[in-house]
């Protein structure tokens, strides 16, 4: 056996063992927080506000809360975010401005989610004068996911093949009728894709919610946009920082993660669901 | 006397500095297939697009000349691009169905005018469909999509979406280049029963399919159109030097 096939040999089972390790951890990760959180589900937790200083009861306001934030999050962002990139892809010159403009957006999708939440605090709390609000917190979420939803339907305009858009042209269609009749339509499922991801890193920040939205405990839902609420990555770093029992308490945080995965691993496989059905069916 | 219903006159054209097309001025017959071919490069691509002014898109070009279509020229300002369109169908060399139903594509061109009467809409579907010789491979799968069918079938398809607004004229840009023999000689055959009822103009690699199918023939070399007459006479006794060096396979 000559010196290149050991040293090919050794190579290959070092990439093997880069893989291993990182499952290794993929796996342990959900192992624990499933072994210490799984316990806790019950159809109770799910539907019950916390009760006795957060001790028992279960975990209903929290998810709700995130629900909201996540939702209006998106409804803010996406329509915005999709008509940036129309206008970036299909309008925009190749400008200086313009060039800015893209780093400016690439470079938002690196900020640090603490940083977007001073700027909600700054920005919709205090000058808009929106509280401590699903308002605020959403809109907080959203500016944090604008870029990557930017980032997203940018590609999957790109993506389409300008001979769909010269088809479009050569049979009498304007612009406008070929952005809406042709490229939207070819380019959704991608940027759905794109929008679903973002949902997920809404539902699970905490740092952009801590001033801007969430509260440690509330009882009652929330009735209108201007209402604080409870959200399950806040109520996990709260249950962990300011607990006072923490024996009761840990598991609680723990069958929240455990909630939080789900609801993210949900999202995520829906939106591996529909890139796959919609890939099947483009062959272009 | 044949009736002509395309006349170029002087048309000239320029992709920033460089001239791409020099004084071109021939005529093209109406219910006719007029060929153009010439080496690659050579600007037959670009001439083609003038007609439907598809180059108006591209950055930096200039155009000067005259393209008269139904007496008036079509790069006058009032010229109204979406109807010039509808009346200069055009199809690409590589076939290019949009990514929805075999019907919604047929029915595109129409949607954009805004045509809404939908039994009326079925029926040109329908016939345009019939025309492209294509109906009876899909009549049972209208709602599927377009990306299934095969290569030969979507340039069909493609021939049908373009024949749906009820053009004038049709222009064909090598639209065989990427298919096989038999679906080729299909697209061919199509083409000469086309002109029955539209005037088509043809770009082509293939010297073979020119002599084939075209009444016409305009020959193109660098920009410039070096010989333009009846196919039979140009492949036969070649007027020009170039042209006899070119259909000899001297180049190109
Ligand atoms: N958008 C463009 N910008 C600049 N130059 C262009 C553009 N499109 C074409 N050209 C140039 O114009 C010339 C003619 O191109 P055209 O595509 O018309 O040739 P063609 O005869 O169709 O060639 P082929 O047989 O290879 O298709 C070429 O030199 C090409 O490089
Ligand atoms: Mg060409």
């Amino acid at each position: 056996m000559g010196l290149r096939k050991l040293k090919e040999i050794l190579g290959i089972n070092l990439l093997r063992l880069t893989i291993f390790i990182s499952i290794l951890f993929l796996f342990l990760f959900i192992i624990l927080i499933f072994a210490k959180g799984a316990k806790m589900l019950s159809f109770s937790f799910l539907t019950q506000p916390p009760k006795s200083g957060m001790t028992k009861g279960g975990i209903f306001p929290a998810i709700i809360g995130t629900l909201y934030l996540t939702i209006f999050s998106v409804l803010f962002a996406f329509p915005i975010g999709v008509l940036s990139s129309i206008y970036l892809v299909e309008y925009a010159k190749k400008n200086f401005l313009v060039t800015i403009i893209r780093t400016a957006i690439g470079t938002l999708a690196g900020v640090p989610s603490i940083i977007f939440g001073l700027f909600g605090l700054a920005i919709f709390v205090i000058t808009f004068g929106f509280g401590v609000s699903i308002l605020s917190g959403s809109l907080t979420l959203g500016i944090m996911i604008l870029p990557v939803i930017i980032k997203a339907s940018e590609e999957a305009i790109k993506a389409v093949p300008d001979s769909f858009r010269e088809a479009s042209y050569a049979l009498g269609a304007t612009k406008r009728q070929t952005i809406i009749k042709v490229v939207i339509p070819t380019a959704i499922p991608s940027i759905l894709t794109g929008a679903i991801m973002s949902i997920g890193r809404a539902a699970g920040e905490t740092a952009p919610i801590l001033f801007t939205a969430a509260t440690f405990y509330t009882r009652k839902l929330p009735t209108s946009i201007f209402d604080e609420v409870m959200a399950l990555p806040y109520h996990i770093y709260a249950l962990m920082t300011e607990g006072t029992a923490p024996e009761y308490q840990v598991p609680i945080a723990y069958g929240t993660s455990v909630v939080l995965l789900g609801l993210v691993l949900v999202i995520s496989s829906v939106s591996i669901i529909i890139r796959f059905r919609m890939r099947r069916k483009k062959k272009w | 006397m044949v009736k002509n219903e395309l006349k170029v006159e002087k048309l000239n054209l320029w992709f920033g500095e460089k001239q791409i097309l020099k004084d071109v001025t021939f005529s093209i017959p109406d219910k006719k297939i007029t060929a153009i071919i010439g080496p690659s490069g050579c600007g037959k691509t670009t001439l083609l697009r003038c007609f439907n002014r598809m180059n108006d898109m591209t950055d930096n070009v200039k155009i000067k000349g005259k393209i008269i279509l139904d007496g008036c020229n079509i790069y006058e300002e009032k010229t109204n691009l979406s109807s010039l369109r509808m009346k200069v169908g055009m199809v690409f060399q590589r076939p290019n169905p949009f990514p929805k139903s075999i019907f919604e594509n047929v029915a595109f061109g129409l949607r954009v005018k805004g045509f809404k009467d939908k039994t009326r809409l079925t029926e040109i579907v329908e016939k345009s469909l019939k025309d492209a010789w294509l109906w009876n491979e899909v009549k049972d799968r209208l709602n599927s999509s377009a990306m299934e069918l095969s290569g030969g079938q979507q340039q069909r398809l493609c021939i049908a979406r373009a024949l749906a607004t009820n053009p004038e004229v049709i222009l064909f840009d090598e639209p065989t280049s990427a298919l096989d023999p038999q679906a080729t000689a299909k697209i061919e055959e199509l083409s000469v029963e086309l002109k029955n009822s539209v005037t088509v103009v043809q770009v082509t690699h293939n010297i073979g399919q020119a002599a084939r199918i075209s009444d016409y023939t305009a020959f193109l070399y660098l920009g410039e159109l070096v010989e333009f007459g009846i196919s039979e006479k140009l492949f036969t006794v070649p007027q020009d030097k170039r042209t006899e060096e070119y259909l000899g396979g001297k180049f190109g």
